[in-house]
């Protein structure tokens, strides 16, 4: 067994259960998904881990993991801070918000803060066109939404994560 | 009593606890078919109402069902909760505010194809509204609406959560099957169609949330009742998701046939002080631009006259445009978004949407006359050659802007 595989024994058995018994390549994403939670990123062992215990390649594992846009393969802030500036979110000026909280933080959008708690962002359309400024924070606890924002409120948020560190 | 069928939530509080949905005629219509009809009566009423698909394609629900094969099992449902189209948000409100009347939805739906496991895929980033569905998920088993010998029947239902990761081609049915078999999210050829060919190799149907959020109304009213909202051909109620240039942007629920005018300066406000509507956009980024005159205004939206105007109703997720801003930047966005959401399979997409992106680049800083009619050949020749619909709808702002606002394509004032 895997050191992946002894982590989630029992998340990987509940997953199993979600999908035919000769389907386990179905667990894959859940499974990426658990591993970028806990880690921030999905690091090569973890992709022989995976592919070990669903039964398929690496390779297989990693194509899925450079296909979809909320696994990464690279370690960066803590907390990503994913703003959506498509379109509807632009229209009530998600472009400038995302100009004026990097400079705020005195980052570019991609960029990480120096502590390496905050990465800012910019993403494909997230449906909240109507709360717009709004961003997700993908980080520790999953994905979490914050509408209605302005660079002020952003900016609590990243220092209440930052707190929370801290304490933590 | 609520006067809303689908966002009945504004009308009753807390209606995404399964006690207060039971309380208000919860899963009555899931007891009945199970225990009152036969599968293909189920279909029939659906068939009846006339209800069309709510994701975008607008394909008749009942007739989807009626294509699985009954010598070839077992069958699956899989809905489609990957509500990405830029525009699009009322999934979202619907699952976060009214799961059970969409996990109604979702298992009458199953026993009319007789699926005994069906599958929600949410897009990933609907994380918390995943971990929520899977508590309601969880309480309905609990309370008996779904496990084995339902209602003391012999029918037996699972349903389970399955999370994407960020990638809009899932939206399209197949790609979303790969996503659930745990590959990349790339288009199938077709045929063979789901219906055959599906999930597992599977006969499988799939339909969006809000299409199924109808059909607990229609099983215990009759297909009769719903048909009183709507026009004759577009029977119903739709979610219209309103975002853009607009006083208040949101989810109104209206019934099909309503005019684009009635949403826009009646439940949205109208456009914001100092600004007139220029164009609208039905049917999110994938839409053909309408330009908003008073005709367009005076409009049904519906299945058949959004059309009429050379545009979809799509999803009808209305992106208001406003005249402070100009065409070309607005499909510098649109193409953006499809050149970063092209999964890459098909060569005309892939590099479609590459050149695309690349030429309203150039346009929005330079405006050459010589890219503009460039970027119409591009998307001239992408068109019909795509192996699914974001490739073939990511031609139509840009086809459709540099036919009406030409001159948004020239000057260099304004945004």
């Amino acid at each position: 067994m895997n050191q992946t595989a002894t982590k989630y024994a029992r998340e990987i058995e509940e997953l199993f259960a979600k999908y035919p018994s000769d389907r386990k390549q179905s667990a894959v994403m859940p499974l990426l998904h658990l591993i970028q939670r806990d880690s921030g990123y999905i690091n090569k062992q973890a992709v022989r881990d995976v592919a070990e215990i669903v039964g398929i390649t690496p390779t297989e594992v990693a194509s899925v993991v450079g296909f979809y846009t909320l696994y990464h393969d690279t370690p960066q802030g803590k907390y990503r801070f994913q703003i959506c500036n498509d379109l509807p979110c632009a229209l009530r000026g998600a472009d400038q918000f995302l100009v004026d909280l990097c400079r705020a933080l005195g980052i570019q959008p991609g960029e990480t803060t120096p502590d390496g708690m905050i990465t800012v962002e910019a993403v494909m359309c997230l449906a909240a066109c109507d709360k717009a400024p709004m961003f997700q924070v993908q980080g520790p606890q999953g994905i979490t939404y914050h509408e209605n924002q302005t660079v002020e409120s952003t900016l609590q948020l990243a220092k209440d994560l930052a707190g929370k560190e801290v304490k933590a | 009593m609520s006067s809303l069928l689908l966002l009945r939530h504004r009308e009753i509080s807390n209606l995404n606890r399964l006690d207060i949905y039971v309380k208000n005629g919860g899963f009555k219509a899931f007891k009945k078919a199970v225990t009152g009809l036969q599968p293909q009566q189920v279909i029939d009423e659906v068939k009846t109402s006339g209800l069309r698909g709510r994701g975008g394609a607008g394909f008749p629900t009942g007739m989807k069902w009626s294509f699985l094969p009954t010598n070839l099992w077992p069958h699956y449902v899989v809905a489609n909760a990957d509500e990405s189209e830029p525009g699009t948000f009322k999934d979202r409100e619907l699952l976060e505010q009214n799961p059970f009347q969409f996990l109604e939805g979702l298992a009458i739906a199953s026993y009319a194809v007789q699926a005994h496991t069906a599958y929600v895929y949410l897009r990933g980033e609907f994380w918390q509204q995943a971990a929520f569905l899977d508590r309601c998920i969880a309480e309905m088993q609990k309370a008996g609406y779904l496990g084995d010998q339902l209602f003391g029947s012999d029918y037996s239902l699972r349903i389970y959560t399955h999370l994407g990761a960020g990638a809009y081609v899932c939206g399209e049915e197949t790609a979303l099957l790969e996503s659930i078999e745990g590959k990349m999210g790339q288009p199938r050829l077709r045929p063979p169609f789901p219906a055959v060919e599906g999930l597992y190799g599977k006969p499988t149907v799939i339909n969006n949330v809000e299409t199924l959020a109808n059909l607990p109304y229609i099983i215990e009213h009759g297909a009769a009742k719903f048909m009183q909202y709507g026009t004759a051909k577009s029977p119903g109620v739709k979610i219209f998701s309103l975002s853009g240039s607009v006083n208040r942007p949101g989810n109104y629920e209206l019934p099909l046939g309503s005019t684009f005018r009635e949403l826009i300066f009646g439940l949205g406000g109208g456009i914001p002080a100092g600004h007139k509507i220029k164009a609208i956009l039905p049917a999110g980024a994938s839409s053909s631009i309408i330009l908003a005159d008073e005709k367009a205004l005076d409009t049904p939206m519906d299945y058949e006259s959004v059309p009429a105007l050379g545009a979809q109703l799509g999803s009808a997720s209305v992106i208001v445009v406003d005249d402070s801003i100009r065409m070309d930047w607005l499909v510098n966005k649109t193409v953006h978004f499809f050149r970063h959401e092209s999964c890459g399979k098909c060569t005309p997409c892939r590099e479609g949407t590459y050149w695309m992106s690349h030429l309203t680049e150039k346009i929005v800083h330079a405006h050459r006359k010589e890219d503009v009619q460039l970027l119409n050949t591009v998307a001239r020749q992408m068109q019909n050659k795509c192996l699914c619909a974001l490739g073939e709808f990511s031609i139509m702002a840009v086809m459709t802007a540099i036919e009406k606002f030409p001159e948004d394509f020239t000057a260099s004032k304004g945004r």
